[in-house]
């Protein structure tokens, strides 16, 4: 069974980058393009992994990554934070509210693809 | 019934009375529980009220109406001045001033010729004043005695005479009992505050006899007097006396605290510097009853006494006589002697005290071998009544050569002027300190003989006692000099005319030679410590001002000789308490001490004398004048220096705080960079993802269908357009931020500018099916702008009206106008709307309208804040004018350029 994976940005054409680029890999995709259906998508797709872009309007990735995190059903959930805003203290905000990684923009396809495999257990 | 023998005694009884009265003051005083309250203090200083007041005051309304009234005026508006009077008093109290001569000669440099000649002024300037008194007495007592009809005194021996000669003896036992010779009298203050109270009491009852008991109240008398003619006069002011009455003003005012016994009672005699705040008031209500009556009797006397003969001067006496009322008319004489002994007893007392101080000792000091003798208190004594004596005598003397020809409101007005001559000097003493010992010399010298000339001798002539030659033609017959019409100056009164020329002459010497002359050293010393009094209390600059050697016991020995040998003694053990000592043999023999041994010597002998006597057994250095300046000036600096360094730390607080707010608003600034620098790099970052993401994938996958492979490549452009635009825009913003972009103004038609931003947005408008309208007048005036500038804006607005608006129903209207002052454009849309919120924040750099990922906008969010700012700098205004649903309307204004400019 393929691994879902959710992809969070306001970007278009960030997200149909980042859609080709996992469905080339055989996940399973689904879309959300703000903080809100971020987290109807988790309730609805069940990913194992989510990309979370940190910018976004309505709510923010942290504040997507700290909803989740307070509810024990996610605590498989893997998140992955992508900010375009690449200070240090942003990285360390989102490890401590409980993200698993943090990628910044613009990123390596190479690298994620890398980073995402062996999150999920994909040799 | 009123024999002599019964008006002597009653005399004598009242003086017997006044005497308990000093005696029980000062037993008290010497008990340390003074009497002098403030009531006290205030009800003495009607020592002003003389028998001038208590006579002549009647006599004046009878011909000069309410004119009468300046004479009370003056005092009360002087007394207000209160700081004036308060620094006398505290000048006098530290420098341990004994008399008006002794302060004038203390201030400039304790100088003896100075003394003299305030002494020497004071005297023969009062000694009329002391004539009007006997004057007035003699003619009270002839008024009872003539009703009376008896013979008192045989023919050859003078009631004048005789009263000047009761007077003399009366004030010696009264003001020279002591051995030790002080500055303060407080038996004899008491025993003035008494006589204050008797002679108000006398008049009024006077007043109220006349008014109520021979006329049917006010009302009635001041009926009758308006129906005659005569004396309805007396009833109105005269503007055209105006310049008297303000001469008369200024002279009473200057009495009250120049004449030797005004000076006396309210400076020296004061105990408490708060008495003076009850005296602001009290004395001017005294001033007020004793005056009330005093029209009603003038109207009352000249009514009763029509066709007879009169003299006006004793209508207080002869009104209750003829009316048989003898007790009231003995006892307004006890009034009237009241009025006449008190005045009597301090003036001669004050005038004693001055020649004694001012005038014989320092004489005697210098130029005999008096100063060696063992008790020098008795011989105090012996020339202070000697010189009490000799004035009386001399008011007598004036009295027989002029007394007969004036008024007495006329004599003593004489007097007025003579003390008036001490105001520049006082004044400019006290509050000028380049006023100087050869300026106040000068101008007391040339004041004082204009007074004599225009106003002392003319009183002479006009009693026939010299020719009057120089009063008709003027000296040697020079129509100039005239005595009462000085240059031609004609048509005052003379009090008024002497009064002008003596203070012009008096004032201008004064100030003319203080500057052109160099005070000497101890004279700078003494201006700075009176002029600054509040400032130094007495303290510092002194002993610095002293230097040399002394023993401690010659200086005993002096004080001794002078104050006795127990007062001595007294005073010392006090100094050393003060000083930490435990008892005076162990006092350091220093300035401070040599200082004080010449102020309690200056209480007995005045300060010229005390100097001197000071000198004679120390042996003192000269400290030049330069070096006492420098002093006084270090003095000065420090105070200038703790001026400044207060100013400085009050500048430094407000830097302090003015540079943490500043430094507030850099934080601020720093931390909009950071944000600033933090958007630009997500701003930049975004795009450059898709590039890379996408660019890498079409690198590693070179089989990718043509399609994606298109679609990717479209994006890759897309983007980099995006890219470029935003990097030009952030530098466009940075430019205009820091103003260093280039501007190009020119005349600019708004209408072509318009023209062509539609023209250019034309293409795209109709892609999107959008509706472009506009709405431009014939004519529209030019602005002076950037043209490229403004079609940034037009272009701007354009293009984000035509990203909101929907698709195909689309609509944009452009339309301008114009008034006088500026042009309007407004960019109006059929789109979403704005929320009030929305409104303010759309103008914020990378904040852009719309918030969902469906209808993100493709744009910087930097093209509203650079077209704000491009308008902005032409002088107009951006904003939006909308409301959710309704449509945007975005508006900005360019000023047209004022007239001036236009020309």
């Amino acid at each position: 069974m393929a691994h879902k994976i959710l992809i969070v940005d306001d970007e278009p054409n960030i997200v149909i980058s980042l859609e080709f680029l996992m469905k080339k890999e055989g996940f399973e995709i689904a879309v959300a393009n703000d903080g809100e259906e971020a987290l109807a998508k988790v309730a609805s797709f069940k990913p194992n992994l989510m990309l979370l872009d940190v910018m976004m309007p309505k709510k923010s990735g942290f504040e997507v990554c700290e909803a989740l995190r307070a509810d024990a059903a996610n605590a498989d959930l893997q998140i992955v934070m992508l900010t375009a805003k690449g200070r240090d203290t942003e990285v360390a905000k989102g490890l401590a509210i409980g993200a698993d990684a943090y990628v910044t923009k613009p990123f390596s396809t190479k690298e994620l693809v890398a980073k995402v495999k062996s999150m999920l257990g994909i040799a | 019934m009123l024999s002599g023998w019964f008006i002597l005694f009653l005399s004598t009884v009242y003086m017997a009375i006044l005497f308990a009265v000093a005696r029980f003051g000062d037993a008290r005083a010497d008990a340390g529980k003074s009497i002098i309250s403030a009531n006290v203090y205030a009800l003495s200083l009607a020592v002003y009220c003389t028998s001038w007041t208590f006579y002549g005051s009647v006599g004046r309304a009878t011909s000069g109406g309410l004119s009468f009234l300046t004479i009370y005026i003056g005092p009360t508006l002087m007394l207000l001045m209160t700081g004036v009077i308060l620094k006398m008093i505290r000048i006098s109290k530290v420098n341990r001033i004994t008399s008006i001569a002794d302060f004038i000669a203390s201030r400039y440099g304790k100088s003896q010729l100075l003394a003299g000649l305030v002494t020497i002024i004071a005297v023969i300037g009062v000694v009329p004043y002391i004539a009007l008194q006997l004057k007035a007495v003699s003619a009270s007592l002839e008024a009872l005695l003539h009703e009376s009809g008896s013979d008192f005194l045989p023919w050859w021996l003078d009631s004048t005479f005789l009263i000047a000669a009761l007077l003399a003896v009366f004030t010696i036992l009264f003001g020279t009992r002591h051995l030790d010779a002080t500055e303060r009298h407080e038996g004899m203050v008491a025993a003035i505050a008494f006589e204050s109270v008797v002679k108000l009491l006398a008049f009024l009852a006077v007043g109220v006899f006349v008014t109520y008991s021979m006329f049917d109240g006010l009302g009635e008398l001041f009926q009758r007097a308006a129906a005659s003619p005569e004396l309805a006069r007396l009833l109105q002011t005269d503007a055209s006396r105006a310049g008297t009455w303000t001469a008369m003003i200024l002279l009473s005012g200057l009495a009250i605290i120049f004449l030797p016994r005004q000076f006396q009672i309210i400076v020296v005699e004061n105990v408490d510097e708060s008495h003076l705040k009850r005296a602001v008031w009290l004395f001017p209500l005294y001033l007020l009853l004793i005056n009330i009556f005093v029209l009603p009797i003038a109207l009352g006397g000249l009514l009763h006494f029509q066709g007879q003969p009169f003299n006006p001067d004793t209508f207080v006496l002869t009104l209750p006589l003829a009316r048989g009322a003898e007790m009231l008319a003995l006892l307004v004489f006890i009034g009237g002697l009241s009025a006449a002994t008190g005045m009597v007893i301090v003036e001669t007392i004050a005038l004693s005290t001055m020649v004694c101080n001012d005038l014989v000792m320092p004489w005697l000091l210098r130029y005999s071998r008096i100063g060696e003798r063992k008790d020098l208190s008795r011989l105090l004594i012996v020339i202070r009544r000697a010189a009490i004596t000799l004035i009386l005598l001399l008011g007598y003397v004036y009295f027989r050569a002029a007394g007969e020809a004036y008024a007495l409101v006329g004599i003593g007005l004489i007097s007025f002027a003579a003390v008036a001559q001490f105001a520049p000097a006082m004044f400019g003493g006290m509050y000028w300190k380049q006023g100087n010992h050869a300026g106040a010399v000068a101008g007391l010298l040339g004041g004082f003989s204009v007074w004599l000339y225009t106003l002392l001798l003319p009183s002479f002539a006009r009693s026939g006692w010299i020719g009057n030659g120089f009063v008709e033609n003027g000296l040697f017959g020079i129509a100039g000099l005239k005595a009462q019409a000085l240059f031609g100056l004609g048509g005052l009164d003379e009090i008024s005319h002497c009064l002008w020329w003596s203070l012009l002459v008096n004032l201008g010497l004064y100030i003319a030679v203080s500057l052109t002359t160099r005070p000497d050293a101890l004279e700078a010393g003494q201006a700075e410590r009176f002029v600054d009094v509040f400032r130094h209390s007495g303290r510092e600059t002194d002993t610095r001002l002293w230097r040399g050697r002394a023993s401690m016991e010659e200086l005993l020995n002096l004080l001794e000789r002078f104050l006795g040998k127990a007062r001595t003694h007294k005073q010392l053990g006090a100094y050393a308490r003060k000083r930490g000592t435990t008892s005076w043999q162990k006092l350091p023999i220093d300035a401070g001490l040599v200082h004080f041994a010449e102020a309690q010597l200056a209480g007995a002998i005045g300060s010229a004398s005390a100097r001197v006597m000071v000198a004679s057994v120390t042996q003192e250095e000269d400290i030049g004048l330069e070096e006492v300046l420098d002093i006084l000036d270090e003095a000065t600096q420090v105070r200038a220096y703790s001026r400044n360094l207060e100013a400085k730390s009050r500048e430094l607080e407000a830097a302090t705080t003015e540079l943490r707010a500043v430094n507030e608003r850099l934080r601020e600034l720093d931390k909009m960079k950071d944000d600033f620098i933090s958007t630009v790099t997500h701003e930049l970052r975004t795009p450059l993802t898709s590039i890379r993401a996408l660019s890498e994938m079409l690198h590693e996958d070179p089989r990718m269908e043509l399609s994606d492979r298109k679609r990717f490549l479209g994006i890759i452009v897309s983007e980099t357009v995006r890219l470029t635009r935003l990097i030009n825009q952030i530098l466009d913003m940075a430019k205009l931020e820091s103003g260093r972009a280039e501007w190009t103004t020119s005349e600019v038609d708004v209408r072509e500018v318009i023209r062509e931003s539609m023209d250019s947005l034309e293409q795209l408008f109709r892609e999107k099916g959008v509706m472009l309208t506009g709405e431009l007048p014939e004519t529209c005036p030019l602005v002076m702008a950037d043209r490229d500038r403004l079609t940034q804006v037009m272009i701007n607005l354009l293009s984000n009206a035509v990203k909101f608006v929907p698709g195909e129903t689309g609509k944009v209207h452009v339309r301008l106008s114009a008034d006088t002052e500026r042009v309007r454009i407004v960019v109006g849309d059929n789109g979403p709307g704005l929320t009030a919120d929305e409104c303010n924040v759309i103008f914020e750099k990378f904040r852009q309208g719309g918030n969902t990922m469906t209808d993100k906008p493709q744009g910087t969010g930097l093209g509203l804040p650079i077209s704000r700012q491009i308008v902005e700098y032409f002088g107009g205004n951006l904003w939006v004018e909308s409301e959710p649903g309704a449509g945007a309307n975005f508006i900005f204004t360019v000023p047209l350029p004022g007239p001036e400019e236009q020309q």
